[in-house]
């Protein structure tokens, strides 16, 4: 069986239009998906939830983050430092709704907290019509330590709570518990992943279609857009909303299907600036890139942690954390030096690889 | 309207009560104002030169102190500390240039930009690995005893700061503008192929301005660290410098002073006579603020060049 699409005759222009167009790639994606719903579940039944917890349900949470960054960075080109606090804005948004309403699905309660980020983003998105680059990467900042500030400073947003933190309750989708700290790592796990595969399958089609290609013309070069006339506020603005919904709610699933209970403090700038490594080592305007970047990412410490003691030497703890400090720093330079249009960009390179093996000729 | 009432009334009414205090807020900010003008300084200079957004300036004040009470730590007299750190910021820049930005010309902006932020990282370990990470006590031998002007309370040393911050930019002037190094600079910062045509090394350019932050890095590592301790949240005013920037224009050095200067004082001021309205602690987003309201109506900043697009 080979990766060709030799054969694969396409009769009407859907199905010449398809997602994958090449048989083999439909294949493998339903593959990956049907391993991550039935198998993983399966295989995990009786281990611990080290798995789940430490690597799965972040690794799924922060893809979503960053397809929502990838959103508005890799397609609309604007800069946003900014993602740690929109999540923020989810998770607030969840805790405040479902303890208003306790009888609303939480499912619904997620997709309404999304809605509220997207407004949130849309007013920080305004000033992205006069100003861009580097310049709008600092506004997105201003959101990043305002946002954070108020959640801090005014009690409602925690339900005035001594601590200051807000707690996911335990809440019920068709009868199984998925949040709370009764629910179990697998519940959790099955329903971050529908959310996540609905919203990348939603992202994958928004950016295909007329949306998507007038992204993509402001970012190549926006007045050029404007000549050609794609309106820059609406687009722009629509950008921000949508990027926002997105990790608005990976922001609710952050705090409601995996830390369980959380602070300002679990959002501020280094998640930021961590869902924006994970876009550019994973490449910039590419979905599949939020997933690789967010397994890199994810990956990377956990394997530093564990190597030393696979290598058979310990260390200080300290000593260990700076350590894996300047490994992880080294490693973004060497990754951008050997490759800056990022693992989505390997990827392709192996499939056309891949297209000629093994006749190259 | 008690709320109303706290924001706009009170703070005015309080300024008016006591001058003399208000002049010592604004004065107190104008030092610190003189600290962010420095690590801003460090941005300005290096995307000049070479159009690189160096995230990584705040940890390279940070990396320099830490080096300076390393070694005097290790028992070197300030003076020999202080030449082998400068000494170790040039490597500094020299490894920077050959290991990392050489290999990333032509790349995208928002590439340099997070090579600098990996370097950030990269620093921060390797300072930390170096020398520790517990918060140490810089004593460089600079007085610190209140001072009294006409009823104003000035610390001599934050004045002593101020004044080294003043020579620090006055001899940054002279050296851009009177000497041959500083003009190629200049021309680079213009338009590095038509720098390149006319026989300027781009490399040597480029170690040199990263040299140079790296002393300015010194320099306000110095200042900050003898009046808070050396510890991590010194990177942390980097993130600071950047709303300065965007007050005084990426490009411009006079720019980053008045920036600074602007920001130092307006943040102090909010903070004592509108903080307590609010809940304090907006120091923190303040200056964020001022800079997205005034992008609104100057989106090149104060000093910056015209921002011209073409299609």
């Amino acid at each position: 069986m080979f990766y060709r699409e030799a054969g694969q005759f396409k009769t009407s222009y859907t199905s010449d239009q398809a997602i994958f167009p090449i048989r083999q790639d439909l294949w493998f994606i339903a593959l990956v998906l049907l391993a991550a719903f039935v198998a993983v579940p399966l295989l995990m039944q009786g281990a611990d939830d080290y798995m789940y917890q430490a690597v799965l349900i972040p690794f799924l949470i922060l893809s979503l983050a960053a397809i929502g960054l990838n959103i508005l960075t890799g397609y609309a080109g604007l800069l946003s430092l900014g993602t740690g606090a929109f999540m923020a804005v989810g998770a607030y948004a969840t805790y405040k709704i479902t303890t208003s309403f306790p009888g609303l699905d939480i499912i619904v309660v997620f997709i309404l907290a999304g809605l509220v980020t997207a407004g949130v983003g849309i007013v920080f998105g305004l000033p992205s019509l006069r100003i861009k680059g580097f310049y709008l990467a600092v506004a997105t900042l201003a959101a990043q330590f305002f946002i954070l500030w108020l959640f801090n400073k005014v009690p409602w947003f925690y339900n005035y709570f001594p601590s200051g933190t807000i707690t996911a309750p335990p809440r019920e989708f068709m009868g199984v518990l998925v949040t709370g700290p009764e629910a179990s790592a697998q519940s959790r796990y099955l329903l971050v992943l529908s959310f996540v595969t609905v919203l990348a399958l939603l992202a994958k089609n928004l950016i295909r279609g007329r949306i998507g290609r007038q992204w993509m013309a402001i970012r190549d070069m926006d007045i050029a857009a404007e000549i050609i006339g794609i309106r820059l506020l609406p687009n722009k603005l629509l950008a921000f909303a949508i990027s926002s919904f997105y990790c608005g709610v990976a922001g609710a699933l952050y705090v409601f299907s995996y830390l369980g209970s959380a602070e300002t403090e679990a959002f501020d700038i280094l998640l930021s600036f961590n869902v924006l490594f994970m876009i550019i080592i994973g490449g910039l305007g590419s979905i599949l890139g939020s997933f690789l970047g967010a397994a890199f990412i994810i990956l990377l410490p956990v394997l530093l942690t564990n190597a030393p003691q696979f290598l058979g030497f310990a260390m200080r703890a300290d000593m260990q954390k700076h350590i894996e400090f300047m490994v992880f720093g080294a490693l973004i330079i060497i990754f951008l030096i050997a490759e800056p249009r990022g693992l989505a960009r390997l990827w392709q390179i192996a499939k056309e690889k891949l297209r000629r093996w093994p006749f190259p000729y | 309207m008690d709320f109303l009432n706290a924001i706009l009334v009170t703070p005015f009414v309080e300024i008016a009560d006591s001058p003399v205090f208000f002049a010592e807020v604004a004065i107190n900010g104008l030092l610190t104002g003189v600290m962010y003008s420095l690590v801003a300084l460090g941005f300005v200079l290096i995307f000049k030169a070479s159009g690189v957004f160096n995230f990584a300036q705040g940890i390279m004040v940070l990396f320099a102190a830490l080096t300076l009470v390393g070694l005097m730590e290790h028992g070197a007299p300030v003076w020999l500390a202080l030449i082998l750190t400068v000494g170790v910021m040039i490597a500094l820049a020299f490894a920077i240039e050959r290991l990392m930005l050489r290999h990333l010309v032509n790349q995208e902006q928002i590439i340099l930009f997070m090579a600098t932020i990996g370097l950030a990282f990269f620093l921060e370990g390797f300072g930390e690995t170096l020398w520790g990470s517990n918060v140490k006590k810089l004593d460089v031998g600079i007085p610190d005893m209140p001072l009294e002007f006409g009823g104003i309370l000035l610390s001599s040393f934050d004045l002593i700061a101020a004044l080294i911050g003043a020579v620090l930019v006055a001899s940054l002037a002279i050296f851009f503008q009177k000497t041959a190094i500083g003009r190629a600079l200049r021309a680079v910062a213009d338009d590095h192929q038509a720098a390149l045509s006319v026989g300027i090394p781009l490399k040597t350019i480029w170690i040199i301005v990263w040299s140079v932050s790296g002393m300015v890095a010194l320099v306000a590592g110095i200042m900050w660290g003898a009046k808070s301790g050396v510890q991590f949240s010194l990177s942390l005013i980097a993130l600071k410098a950047l709303p300065v920037l965007i007050l005084g224009g990426f490009t411009s050095v006079p720019g980053a002073i008045i920036g600074g200067l602007i920001i130092g004082v307006g943040e102090k001021i909010a903070e004592v006579y509108w903080g307590p309205a609010v809940g304090g602690a907006i120091e923190n987003w303040f200056a964020y603020m001022l800079a997205l309201a005034f992008l609104l109506f100057r989106p090149q900043g104060l000093f910056g060049e015209r921002i011209i697009e073409r299609v």
